[in-house]
């Protein structure tokens, strides 16, 4: 128990401290390593109190993924050379009442959520005579995920779909003189189509660009 | 006394199996430098002990006693974490592979999930490396890089389904156990073809090393790297291969389990056959780096998202559609 009670506060004071980081830090590319290790110790938490499943998703998801294109996004636009001025300046400053709108709504959302699991313990106990009878949480993920949940489950999926086209879309653009390779036609090519055999005349040469 | 002794126990588990991974890792970058000797006709490595055996000690010792050169303009702490991080990932990934019915280190639940999500954290290794390095060539290798493991991953993870939709269980033991009867290669021959190319690509190897490809970018994320740190990197990526090699024979080859039962082949100790596989594996590794061009950056982008993940996206309809209808489906 006490090797469980030393990881647990270890995790959690990595977890904070690191919340912290992120938004503290100068640097735009470490605040993203910060989030990635915020990451990383709370799917550590997950595992500790046996959700396995949903620690590793946390790690595949978030840092292997999502984590690695903020990265990529914020090395290449190379917002770390800007520092705080952008933050500070008058007329870009709209965004900081955004955030605390944004900020307020989660952590309502937040107290919601801890109130309902605080005073309702019976919302919990109404999944739970299916829970019992599955060997790991993963089949008990599963058979709630995709049973009673699949109509929210399935309209996430085609929010996400309606999400990605909508960014396809928005970043596709026609560019002319742009070369593009058709690789049925390079594979296909023949040896006759690509050597032509010419015979050179002495002092009058080949036209070459046909 | 009592977690004292837990410690020990535990460590002296861990490191019966981390020394042969990484004895095993040298002796596999011999055989690699060899195999590709031999296909061009030259003779490779064989001058250091016999057929040449000690020669990655030697190259380490060389590296050992490398000086360190940190760049002046470079991010020091993320350069030097760079390579750490790829070593650590790509040797933690060892600890849930099953070498025989009891012998494994960390008999996890989502054992499977847990090397997709090491091998996910990979890229940070290079990503980190490629930007610490605060030089042209670094940070173009590590994008490259980024993007092109990223991608992979999509389609292994696709190819995983697969196996566990035959499985019903993450347990990498209760995948090999499944394969008891036939062994997945042969009812998902495309899938373990996809999953081979695949792992190329996740591992950087050839043909897809555009990340490290000589003739543009010098040599790629590890361009300003020299003495330990760079034989960090490249043990590191060696201990890759091998795992996506072991992964591959547990997943598709049937992991420690005889290819018959046969008492001659009963005879052979179970790791033995693991072993065997995870060679076989490596060997087709080392040919394919031989035998086969580089691709092209735009080629490779389009093999992993337009043609092997919607492949492996049908082969997924098509297994579970077979399962259901044979009434095959493992119910736990």
């Amino acid at each position: 128990m006490l090797a469980h009670a030393i990881f647990f506060y270890f995790f959690s004071f990595v977890a904070i401290i690191s919340a912290i980081m992120v938004t503290v830090s100068k640097n735009t590319v470490h605040s993203v390593f910060f989030l990635i290790l915020d990451f990383i110790s709370i799917s550590c938490l997950f595992i500790m109190i046996g959700a396995e499943f949903l620690g590793m998703i946390m790690l595949i998801v978030y840092v292997g993924a999502v984590a690695v294109l903020f990265l990529f996004v914020v090395m290449m636009l190379n917002v770390a050379q800007q520092k705080n001025q952008w933050f500070k300046s008058s007329d870009t400053s709209t965004h900081i009442p955004i955030g605390l709108i944004v900020s307020l709504i989660i952590f309502f959302e937040l107290i919601i959520v801890i109130g309902g699991w605080k005073y309702k313990p019976d919302i919990i106990e109404n999944f739970s005579d299916n829970l019992i009878s599955n060997p790991t949480n993963t089949h008990t993920i599963g058979s709630v995920l995709y049973t009673e949940y699949i109509h929210l489950f399935q309209i996430s999926g085609m929010i996400l779909l309606v999400a990605m086209i909508g960014a396809i879309v928005l970043t596709f653009r026609k560019r002319e003189g742009v070369k593009r390779q058709n690789y049925f036609s390079q594979i296909s090519r023949e040896k006759n189509q690509g050597v032509e055999l010419v015979e050179v005349k002495s002092n009058e040469g080949v036209k070459i660009d046909v | 006394m009592e977690y004292i002794n837990l410690l020990f126990s535990e460590i002296y588990k861990i490191l019966y199996v981390l020394i042969p991974v990484l004895v095993s890792v040298a002796m596999i970058v011999w055989l690699d430098r060899r195999i590709w000797a031999f296909v061009q006709k030259r003779r490779g490595p064989n001058v250091v002990g016999p057929f040449g055996l000690f020669q990655t000690l030697a190259d380490a010792l060389k590296y050992i006693f490398k000086e360190i050169i940190i760049p002046a303009s470079s991010n020091k702490v993320i350069f030097i974490l760079a390579p750490i991080v790829t070593m650590t990932l790509a040797l933690i990934a060892w600890a849930v592979i099953p070498f025989s019915e009891d012998y494994v280190l960390a008999d996890i639940n989502v054992g499977i999930l847990y090397i997709f999500a090491i091998s996910s954290l990979g890229v940070y290794g290079i990503i980190m490396g490629g930007w610490a390095s605060n030089s042209k060539y670094p940070f173009l290798g590590s994008i490259r890089s980024a993007a092109q493991m990223v991608s992979y991953e999509v389609s292994i993870g696709v190819i995983i389904i697969n196996v566990l939709l035959c499985v019903g269980s993450l347990n990498l033991s209760d995948i090999v156990l499944a394969q008891e009867k036939i062994w997945f290669v042969i009812p998902l021959f495309p899938m373990f073809v996809i999953f081979f190319i695949s792992s190329l690509a996740e591992t950087n190897r050839p043909p897809f090393d555009l990340p490290e490809a000589e003739a543009e970018l010098v040599a790629g994320y590890q361009t300003e790297y020299s003495g330990m740190m760079y034989a960090m990197f490249w043990l590191g990526e060696y201990a890759n291969i091998l795992l996506m090699c072991a992964l591959g024979s547990i997943l598709f080859l049937g992991g420690w389990l005889a290819p018959m039962d046969t008492p001659l082949f009963e005879m052979v100790p179970p790791p033995v056959w693991l072993i065997l596989k995870i060679l076989f594996l490596f060997v087709l590794f080392a040919l394919i780096k031989a035998i086969v061009p580089r691709y092209r950056y735009d080629q490779l982008m389009r093999l992993g998202w337009k043609v092997f993940l919607p492949f492996s996206l049908i082969w997924v309809v098509l297994t579970s559609g077979y399962l259901l209808y044979f009434d095959l489906l493992p119910v736990y």
